[in-house]
C-alpha cells in the first residue's frame, strides 16, 4: 500500500520532470536565433524529456514485460537520437548556413565538402 | 562464443517483446534467432562491431558517467533557455580525437551530441578531428578540455580495430 504510493510518487515525479523538459525544449526552439542553437534546445526534449517520461511509465507499470520494453525503448532513443541530430546539423552545414559566432579556424564550408567526399 | 551470445541476445529480445510463451512460439523464436545469428557469418555483423561483448564491462563504467554529464549539461541548457537575457555564445570549432576504433569514434560523437549544448557536426577523417557546435563558450571549453575524449578512449580499450573476420565462434 505504502509501496504503491511511493511508486506512484516516483513515477509522477519522473513524468512531470520529463514534461517540464519537453516544454523547455519547445520554449527554447522559439527563443533561439538560428538552426544550430535551436537544435541544442531540441536535445532537451528529445533525449532528457522523452527518457524521463518513458522511465516514469516504466516505474508506474510495475515489474513486468512492459517495464523491459520501455527500458529498451529508452536505450533505443539514446542511441538513435544523436544520429538524427547529427543528420540535421550536417544538412544545415551542407546547405551553407552560417552558424552565429562561427570560429574561422573551423572553416565549416571546406570541412563539409571534405567530409562529404 | 559470439554466435552463442548473439543467439541468446536475439532470443531474449524475442521473449521480452512477444510475451506469449506457448511451445510453438518459443520454438519458432529460437529457430529464427538461430537463423539470424548464423546469417551473421555471411552478412558480417557477427564481429566486435555488431555485437561488442568486450565493451560491456567498460560500458558499465562509462554510461553512468555519461548520464551524470548529461544531467549536468541539461540543467545548464535549461537555465539558459529560461534566462530572459538568453546568454548564448554559439561556437563552431574543431577538436582533436584520440579514438582508434569505429566503436570508439561513434561513441564519442554520440556522447557529445547526447549531452545538451554540444553537437558533433562533422567527422574529419584525414585530420582526425571533430567539428563540434556548442551553445556556449563554456560548453565548447568543456569539450576542448578533453575529459570525455579520455573517458571514451578508456571505454574503447586498447584493442586495435580488426577488419570483420566473422568466424570466431
Amino acid at each position: 500500500m505504502i509501496l504503491d504510493l511511493f511508486r506512484d510518487l516516483v513515477a509522477a515525479a519522473l513524468i512531470i520532470g520529463g514534461g517540464f523538459f519537453v516544454i523547455l525544449g519547445a520554449l527554447g526552439i522559439n527563443r533561439m536565433p538560428d538552426v544550430f542553437t535551436r537544435l541544442h534546445a531540441v536535445s532537451l526534449s528529445d533525449t532528457i524529456g522523452a527518457s524521463l517520461i518513458l522511465l516514469g511509465l516504466a516505474v508506474e507499470s510495475g515489474w513486468n514485460l512492459v517495464t523491459a520494453r520501455l527500458v529498451i525503448l529508452v536505450l533505443f532513443l539514446l542511441f538513435a537520437g544523436p544520429m538524427a541530430t547529427h543528420a540535421v546539423i550536417r544538412a544545415a552545414l551542407h546547405a551553407k548556413l552560417k552558424p552565429l559566432g562561427a570560429d574561422e579556424s573551423a572553416e565549416p564550408g571546406s570541412a563539409v565538402e571534405k567530409g562529404a567526399s | 562464443m559470439r554466435l552463442a551470445a548473439m543467439f541468446l541476445v536475439l532470443f531474449g529480445f524475442w521473449l521480452l517483446l512477444s510475451g506469449h510463451y506457448t511451445p510453438f512460439l518459443m520454438i519458432s523464436g529460437a529457430a529464427v534467432s538461430l537463423i539470424v545469428a548464423l546469417l551473421g557469418f555471411r552478412v558480417g555483423y557477427l564481429d566486435e562491431e555488431g555485437l561488442p561483448l568486450e565493451r560491456i564491462p567498460a560500458g558499465l563504467r562509462y554510461w553512468p558517467w555519461l548520464v551524470k554529464e548529461m544531467a549536468k549539461s541539461t540543467l545548464d541548457v535549461a537555465r539558459i533557455v529560461l534566462n530572459p537575457r538568453l546568454p548564448i555564445s554559439p561556437r563552431l570549432f574543431r577538436t582533436r580525437i584520440s579514438q582508434e576504433t569505429d566503436i570508439g569514434l561513434v561513441t564519442y560523437a554520440s556522447s557529445i551530441t547526447l549531452t545538451p549544448g554540444t553537437i558533433t557536426a562533422i567527422y574529419d577523417r584525414e585530420d582526425r578531428e571533430f567539428v563540434v557546435h556548442a551553445l556556449t563558450e563554456a560548453g565548447a571549453e568543456g569539450v576542448r578540455e578533453g575529459t570525455m575524449d579520455r573517458k571514451v578512449r578508456q571505454f574503447e580499450g586498447r584493442a586495435p580495430h580488426k577488419p570483420a573476420a566473422g568466424a570466431r565462434a
